[in-house]
């Protein structure tokens, strides 16, 4: 049941797979139809599952995300896939206002099990509008819960059990690492969606990161041990809500953290981690939380996007100044 | 019965032309005019008895009485606000009663009428305005979704739903409420591009009331509204708003067609919002005391009071239960509101989520254990 899959095709094969699990889920998007998405994400479901689940929409965001409102309370489950994470902001308003709050405010009466897939983050020499985080927007949205994966397994297991989740989801997958390769056991049976995990044990300091970061976070880690110095790295994987208990038990034990993001760094999901790092760790703490993230500018013209987003030598550099206290 | 499209013609293409509105409306369908009588219309007819008139007319009667109280239950502090009606029972009476079983309503802020006739109880459309939930009936057993503040996107629910109705083969159709502002919002043109590309089985159905808030008509459209749709590819048509017959055999026409799988149409109900926008609203600061006293003469409960007493299908001891009635329902409205509990602190916690998070649950316990510190203290 094992095989080498990208996150890409692990994405188009858990979509077919929660497709033929369930014949509520719709999915709807630009171009996601005859030409199976700019990203090629749903390569050939429309030929297999037909146009009314496979649906090419008119350009139209808001629409997409309206209408799969709609849809949702008929009984179905949308999967909604935004071509970029800059075009997502058309549709800001059905996502904040109604995707987000049709439970609480129809006292549970209404669920919207609607999953908004995003392809996010920088790297790709993308024109602009192309490359941005907007995590942080729909993380600070009561009622939306939001999840990053960053390799093809979570990929693979995290879209149906998005799917099959009753509550609206937006699902961050990291574009630049579409293509990016490792086994997938398709009859194993996956942990829970909203929980961080270890990825690499370490003494040292904590680095916690999401998405394409995790990859940097990794090799940054990897390039500390040569110097001696031993990273742990927690991969958050959900966003919205934050699973920390065993970040707390990480930097209880390391006394040092250091969060890495694409995102700008104000008010980013660094504010909120280091804020709880440090009302629950404060006596374990040697230093204080530090970030790493984008620099408080609109993402730049990709001439510049090296400069601008986080690597392994500015991950580097943070762990230095955690050690540094 | 045929859903009449009309050819677009751009009346007032020159900037700084009179506006579209009054008073010229030469394709406004009519079956009942201001003063009572009955006409006939070549593309609609309505073959009503005279129990359904006479319902009608209570319909009528009734929601006005809610709305009135509801004023007043406003200026006596006890609801934060209160959008009123006034003026617009007869749109929202005559699409509300065309709807039939299956059919879903998506409302506005505004669509009391509409409310009352797919059963809702008053008290809880009052519930959202006194500020005790955000609207307490249910969307599903009602099929009257709830109401839409933030005004457009329920015309993209309503789509959705009718692409929902078409994949289960579901010969029901969704109606969505809208008003002459709401059409300059991105959403609903949205709504009517996916509405006609899908063939969706949903009806527009635009309460032009002449003010978003104190904006008037011509600063949303240079064209009269129902000639929209034909830019859109489908069907559009003005209605007589304050009509309640000719509201009634439109709305019946379109969704007819919707449930058939001829697609989507757009309603204009030409109607005056003779109230204020809200309770918190100063119309006298926007239009001009004429303009009421103009529409007041179309009034929509005069007329069909006229029809009914000239035609002898009611006499003066219906319209006496009918006013009874409406005693009963405003006295059942005030003691209702007055009498309504404030929700525990915790329901803001619930049903955030179908399936609550770890950090919300800690959240809700952090707020219930400071809420009982104060337990037995004396502030």
């Amino acid at each position: 049941m094992a095989e080498t899959l990208t996150i890409g095709k692990a994405l188009n094969l858990g979509l077919r797979r929660a497709m033929e699990d369930d014949a509520k889920v719709v999915l709807m998007g630009e171009d996601i139809g005859r030409l199976g998405g700019v990203f090629r994400i749903t390569d050939g479901l429309q030929k297999d599952f037909g146009e009314d689940r496979v649906v090419d929409t008119p350009l139209a965001e808001a629409g997409i995300l309206g209408t799969a409102v709609g849809l949702a309370m008929r009984g179905y489950r949308p999967v909604c896939e935004i071509q970029f994470d800059g075009f997502v902001f058309p549709a800001y308003n059905q996502i904040v206002t109604q995707v987000a709050k049709i439970h609480a405010r129809s006292r549970g009466r209404l669920a919207m099990p609607i999953v908004i897939r995003i392809p996010f983050g920088g790297g790709i020499g993308a024109v602009e509008h192309h490359s941005e985080s907007p995590e942080a927007y729909f993380a600070h949205t009561p009622g939306l819960k939001v999840v990053a994966v960053s390799n093809p397994i979570d990929a693979y297991w995290g879209i149906q059990q998005a799917i099959a989740s009753p509550d609206p989801i937006v699902f961050l997958e990291p574009k630049r690492r579409y293509w990016e390769k490792a086994e997938v056991d398709t009859g194993a049976t996956p942990g829970p969606l909203f929980a961080s995990r270890v990825v690499r044990g370490g003494d040292d300091v904590t680095v916690l990161a999401y998405g394409p970061m995790v990859k940097t976070a990794l090799q940054a880690a990897e390039a500390a041990a040569e110097e001696g110095r031993s990273l742990e790295v927690v991969d958050l994987r959900t966003i919205s809500p934050l699973d920390l208990d065993l970040v707390f038990d990480s930097v209880r034990r390391t006394g040092r953290c250091v969060v890495v993001h694409e995102a700008p760094v104000t008010l980013g999901l660094g504010a909120e981690i280091a804020a709880r790092v440090t009302e629950t760790c404060f006596h374990s703490l040697e230093a204080p939380v530090l970030r790493v993230g984008g620099y408080d500018t609109p993402y730049p013209p990709s001439k510049l996007e090296e400069e601008y987003l986080p690597d392994l030598d500015r991950v580097l550099d943070a762990v230095d100044r955690a050690m540094g206290f | 019965m045929s859903v009449s499209s009309a050819t677009t013609e751009v009346v007032d293409p020159v900037p700084g032309a009179a506006a579209p509105h009054l008073p010229e409306q030469p394709d406004l369908v009519q079956l009942l005019t201001p003063e009572g009588e009955r006409v006939e219309h070549p593309d609609y007819s309505i073959d009503v008895s005279a129990e359904e008139l006479r319902d009608l007319y209570r319909d009528l009667v009734l929601v006005r009485r809610w709305d009135v109280e509801a004023t007043a239950l406003q200026r006596q502090g006890e609801l934060g606000i209160w959008a009123s009606l006034l003026g617009q029972e007869a749109a929202q009476i005559g699409a509300g009663r065309a709807l039939q079983d299956g059919d879903v309503a998506f409302p506005t802020y505004r669509e009391h009428g509409v409310a009352w006739t797919r059963g809702v109880d008053p008290l809880h459309v009052i519930s959202l305005f006194r500020g005790v939930d955000n609207g307490g009936w249910d969307p599903v057993a009602t099929a009257f979704n709830l109401y839409t503040v933030v005004i457009g996107a329920q015309c993209l629910h309503a789509t959705g739903y009718a692409m929902g109705l078409q994949r289960d083969g579901a010969e029901h159709a969704a109606l969505a409420f809208l008003g002459d502002g709401a059409t300059s919002q991105g959403e609903v043109n949205e709504a009517m591009i996916w509405a006609a590309s899908f063939s969706a089985p949903v009806v527009f159905f635009c309460q032009n009331n002449q003010y978003a808030i104190s904006v008037p008509l011509e600063r949303q459209t240079r064209v009269p509204l129902y000639q929209r749709a034909a830019g859109f590819g489908f069907p559009g048509v003005r209605v007589d708003g304050n009509d309640v017959l000719a509201v009634l055999a439109v709305t019946r026409a379109a969704l007819a067609a919707a449930r058939e799988g001829q697609g989507p149409t757009f309603i204009e109900a030409f109607t005056y919002r003779m109230g204020a926008h809200t309770t918190s609203d100063d119309p006298t600061r926007y239009r001009l005391a004429s303009e009421l006293e103009e529409w007041k003469l179309r009034d929509p409960i005069a007329r069909v009071k006229a029809h009914l007493s000239r035609s002898g299908v009611a006499d003066a001891a219906f319209f006496d239960s009918v006013e009874a009635e409406a005693d009963e329902l405003a006295k059942r409205i005030r003691t209702g509101t007055v009498e309504m509990p404030d929700p525990p602190g915790t329901a803001m916690f619930d049903q955030v989520y179908a399936e609550q998070t770890p950090p919300l649950a800690a959240q809700q316990a952090q707020f219930e254990a400071y809420q009982a510190s104060f337990e037995g203290s004396e502030h």
